[in-house]
Formats: C-alpha cells, structure tokens, sequence
C-alpha cells in the first residue's frame, strides 16, 4: 500500500477512536452526579414522586450503558435527545430543534471570520519572516504578543465602543451594530453587516497567534541546511523561497491555520455572549446555567468533534503534502 | 569565603569568589530590556494591591451605597466619594477592583500551583517508571486534551456546580494535561545522565530521585512554562466568570465585574473597560517577563 494512504488511513483511525473516548466522558461525566439533576431542574420541594416521574420520562431510570448506547444511535441520526428545560409542557423542544439554527449562525460567524483571518495572517507571517528583525517585523511581534494577553472579551468592548456606541456621531447612526441579532431571515448582506464586530473580534484574537505561529514555523524552516545550499549554490531569493521553501512549508502553515481555527471554537462562546450573537456557545453557556444537561452534552460533542476533525484535517493535509512520503524510494 | 574578601587587588590572580545569589540576579536585572522591566514592575504593583486589599481600599468589599451608577471622575457628575463611580448596586468600583486583584490573582495562581503540582509530579514519574504507567497516562492526557477546555470546564461545571473549590480543582486538572507532557518530555533527557543512575545505584528512594536529582534540572523550562500558564488560566477563569458560571457574586472578581457592568457601554462609558483592562494589563506584564526570561534560559540568540 502507498505509504501516504496507510498513514492517512491510520490517522483516520485514531480519530475515530479519540472520537468515540470523547463521547464515552461527555457523556459519563454526567454520571459521576445523579439524582441531583432532578432536583436542580424541579426544585429542591420537589416530591420523591415528581423525581422518578422525571427520571423515567428522561430515561435516567435505565442503565447508564444502555442509555450511552441509545444516546450515540440517536447522535448517529441526528437526534441528541429532549431538552429539559421543556420539561412538563405539552409540546417538549428537542434539543436537534433548538441547535440547529444556532450551528448555522455559529459556522456563518465562524467561516467570515476565518476567510479574513486566514490570509492575513499568512502573509503578515511570511512577511515578517523574510523581513526578520525590521521595524516591521518587531513592531507586528510587539503588538501580537500584547493582542495574545487580552481577554476576548476586553478586545470584544473596545471595538463595540470605538467602532459602535462612540463611532462618528455626525453620522447619525452608529457605524456598527453594537449587538448582533440576526433571524432566519435576515438577508445575506445584512447578515455579514450585523456579524461585522464579532467576525472582527474573532480576527484580532486569532490572527495574533496564527501569524507568531506562521512566522516561527517559516523561520524554522529557513534555518535548515538545504535552504543554505540553495542560497550558496546562487539561487535568487524568489527561487529559494518558491521552489525550495515554500513546498515543505505548506504543511507547517495547513497546521498552524487549523490549530488556530480549532481555537476559534472556544473564541466563539465568549464572543457570542458579548454581542448577544443568537450561537450555539450562547446557548451552550445559558444550558451550563439552567443545568439542561442533554444541550450541554450535545453542544460539548459539536464542539469537541469540531476540534478533533480540524486536528484531524491539518494531520491529513500535512501527511499528504509532505515531499518526503510522496517519493518513496 | 564571603564574596567581599576578593574584591580587593591582592586576589588578582586567584580564581574569584562565586557572586551570591542576590548580586547575579541583579546584575541580570540591569540587563533587562524596557519591557521585562515594564513587566515587573506592574506584577509587582498587582501583588502590593492583592497582599494589601483590606488597606488600600477605601471601603468594604461588599460596602453597598444607596446610590448605583454613580458616574466616575472623567465623566459628568462626578461624585468625589467615590473615584470610579459605583457599580449596578451602589458598590465603589475603585474598592471592587482592589479586591477583584486579591480574589482574581489568587485564585488564578493556586490554580496553577495545583495543575504544576499533578502535571509536573506526574510528568516527572512517568518519565522514571516509563512502561504501561507512562502509556496509560499519555493516552489519557491526548484524549483530555482533545476537548478544548474551555468547552469541557464548562461541561463540568454544569455538572459540579460553580464554586470556587470546584473551579480550582476542575482548572487545574485540565490545564495539568499541558504540564504533564512539558514535564515528560523534559524530564525524558534528564532521566538517562549518569548522575540519577548513580543517586538510584546508592539507593536513593523515588521521592528523593524526583525532587533532588531530575526536579533542579528541569526548572528552567517549567518556570517559564508557569508564567504562560498562569496567563492561560487567568484568562479561562475570567472568561469563565465573565460567562457568569466562575466566581460568583458576591465576591469582587474582575471577569464578573466586566460582565456585571456590561450594559453600561451601550450608553459610552468606560466602566466596564477598566477591570477587563485590569486582567489584559497584568496578562500583558506576564507575557513580557515570560518572554525575556525564555529568551534568558533558551539560549536563542535570535535577535541581535
């Protein structure tokens, strides 16, 4: 077999397991407290009768093996179960219903922030790796080693003070929306005009550790021998860096650019808050609160299966570019 | 032998006398680029605040005032009473963020001091023992770390409940995964010199191999990994608070004062900006001192 495909297929492999070992502590985790969700979603005053009315209308009555086994068949056909928050009424809300809206608008915000992130912080790393040590270079590494300290959310209030509340008042409105409620039906562009502050707040944070990341990872790779040969042997600068440069260090970029988007998934759930962004991190964090454990548990797995596949992805892409697997001798 | 005995012209000549401890770190201080210096100096600002809260704050930690949002200094209406006005209660924000630098920081650092003392302890033993002990404990920290941990502490805390215990103790546990894989690969390159083999030959129990022989040579990399660390643990637990399921009220905490004060910067003021600048400030000052003091131990001699 190409020695390509059974790496990838390997990799594959672990994922899947990593995957499933996921899965298995989201949803055991639950277990190491039972008996106290019914309280907390019923009252303390609730009777010993009301509890095990609960626990058998939510199947907390079952075993725990079969009740993981029923809850990742359900996953499998996208159905994570009931919300509790809609316990008691007549028509309960899955928890399918109510996530995927929010999912669409968590990746819409996702995807615009990334499609800005992403090349600017390529060649603001590329550049201040071949630039290294100008006043170009220092100044981009001063100011991202200071964007990297800030909170999202102190990032997130700057930009809606400077951008939003305190923007150009002769304009008569504000420049930006400083909160960012979109419905289903809100026109595109619209849409990517409401999602402007996030998708910028998102930027700033990601793009200082994608670039510091890129530039390191390039400076790595120009301090390897080969490139010194190239350079000795009289190659132009261009030559070096396209023919020889470049090609291996496209894997190193895919990974930094994946890693980086990984973290985007953690930069959503704060940012969402601060801009009253209608996502699954918003309605993650406001099921951590109420204690609605079935949302909790499927916006973790969304979450976590996201980061993993990225992963995952940015370990095929790597696999598949590197020069050395794809001349086998 | 003191230091000063060879300080004169008659030990020309002689080898001279070891600096004590307190002269080198001084002269490497002098050394020190503007920003470590920056660094320092706020850190050491943030732990006057933190140590001497009770002192320097002009009034209770939880003193309510029968008047809430009482406009701070730069802005109209000032009251003289209180510098930075009041928060959505009545309480004095000045007081709250003096207190939020003791109740923040400190929960931050035991935190870390916490996940260094699993991470590193068990980072240390598995790079001794190796075998199925080391496999098992790897493979349980990569599965760890494939949740982004934000995501899973507040999964967590769903589940426990918030308090400041169960805060610490869930922190520490995911942030170790990160101190366990430094502290084995680090450990790994000290495990095989001579000198540990021979503390083991003159049967020197485990405990003493782990703290006297393998922990002084690996203390380079794991200081400068604490200061990052406590930065990332910082910055979670702020966010977490922020979120409202960290610390909670009534307690003075500068991620929960951000969000408690949140609404006010719809209407242009900057109350809400001075704690979340209080934590980027002091994250900031770490960052620096982090990065002087890698660049110190590392070697790198990168920029010129």
């Amino acid at each position: 077999m190409h020695p390509v495909l059974r790496t990838v297929i390997q990799r594959l492999g672990l994922g899947v397991v990593t995957l499933f070992f996921v899965s298995c502590i989201i949803f055991f985790s639950m277990q190491l407290l039972p008996g106290n969700f019914a309280y907390a979603i019923l009252g303390q005053s609730a009777t010993p009768e009301t509890v095990k009315a609960f626990e058998h209308e939510v199947g907390l009555d079952k075993p725990a093996l079969t009740r993981y086994v029923d809850w990742i068949k359900g996953v499998a056909h996208g159905d994570f179960g009931k919300s509790y928050a809609d316990y008691g009424s007549s028509n309960p809300r899955t928890v399918a219903t109510l996530i995927a809206p929010r999912l669409w608008n968590t990746l819409f915000l996702a995807v615009m922030a990334a499609l800005i992130a992403v090349p600017l912080a390529v060649s603001l790393g590329l550049l201040a790796a071949l630039y290294r040590n100008s006043f170009f270079d220092r100044a981009v590494n001063a100011l991202t080693l200071t964007t990297i300290s800030f909170p999202e959310f102190f990032v997130a209030y700057i930009l809606m003070m400077f951008l939003a509340v305190k923007a150009f008042p002769g304009l008569g409105h504000p420049l930006f929306h400083s909160l960012s409620n979109v419905s289903r039906d809100t026109p595109f562009l619209e849409r990517v005009y409401r999602c402007a502050l996030p998708a910028f707040t998102l930027t700033l944070v990601i793009v200082a550790h994608m670039m510091r990341m890129t530039r390191a990872a390039v400076l790595n790779l120009l301090a390897s021998p080969y490139i010194e040969m190239a350079q000795l042997k009289g190659a132009t600068r261009r030559d070096v860096i396209v023919h020889h440069a470049l090609p291996n260090a496209w894997a190193p970029i895919v990974n930094v650019i994946a890693f980086n988007l990984a973290y985007l998934i953690v930069g959503v759930v704060v940012v969402e808050v601060v801009f009253v962004y209608p996502g699954i991190g918003q309605l993650m964090v406001d099921s951590v609160t109420s204690r609605n454990i079935p949302v909790v548990q499927a916006c973790a797995l969304i979450f976590a299966a996201t980061y993993i596949l990225l992963n995952l992805f940015a370990d095929i892409i790597s696999i598949v570019t590197n020069p050395r697997l794809l001349h086998p001798r | 032998m003191t230091a000063g005995i060879d300080k004169g012209p008659a030990a020309v000549g002689q080898p001279r006398a070891r600096r004590t401890l307190l002269d080198r770190a001084w002269r490497e201080l002098k050394k020190a680029p503007p920003t470590a210096w920056f660094g320092m100096i706020v850190i050491l600002g943030y732990l006057i605040l933190a140590l001497f809260a009770p002192w320097i704050a002009p009034y209770g930690q939880s003193q309510v005032f029968d008047m809430p949002y009482s406009p701070a200094f730069y802005e109209p209406g000032w009251d003289p009473h209180f510098l930075l006005g009041t928060d959505q209660l009545g309480r004095d924000m000045l007081t709250r963020l003096i207190f939020g630098a003791r109740n923040t920081i400190g929960i931050a650092v035991a935190t870390t001091m916490l996940s260094f003392s699993i991470g590193g302890s068990l980072g240390i033993l598995a790079a001794i023992l190796r075998g199925w002990f080391e496999q098992l404990l790897s493979r349980v920290v990569d599965i760890l770390m494939a949740i982004p941990s934000l995501i899973f502490s507040l999964m967590l805390l769903s589940i426990f409940g918030s308090n400041i215990p169960n805060l610490i103790v869930i922190i520490a546990v995911l942030d170790a995964t990160r101190v366990f894989r430094l502290a084995r690969a680090v450990a790994m390159n000290v495990v095989v010199m001579d000198y540990v083999e021979a503390a083991r030959l003159r049967g020197e129990g485990l405990g003493w191999v782990m703290r006297r022989e393998i922990l002084p040579n690996i203390l380079p990399p794991l200081v400068a990994e604490f200061g990052l660390r406590f930065c990332f643990v910082f910055l979670t637990i702020a966010s977490l608070s922020f979120l409202g399921v960290g610390i909670q009220p009534p307690t003075a905490d500068w991620g929960s004062m951000v969000r408690e004060n949140a609404t006010l910067i719809t209407y242009g003021s900057f109350t809400p900006l001075l704690p979340a600048g209080a934590i980027a400030l002091l994250t900031v000052a770490v960052n620096f001192v982090v990065d002087w003091f890698l660049h110190k131990t590392s070697g790198l001699r990168d920029e010129h």
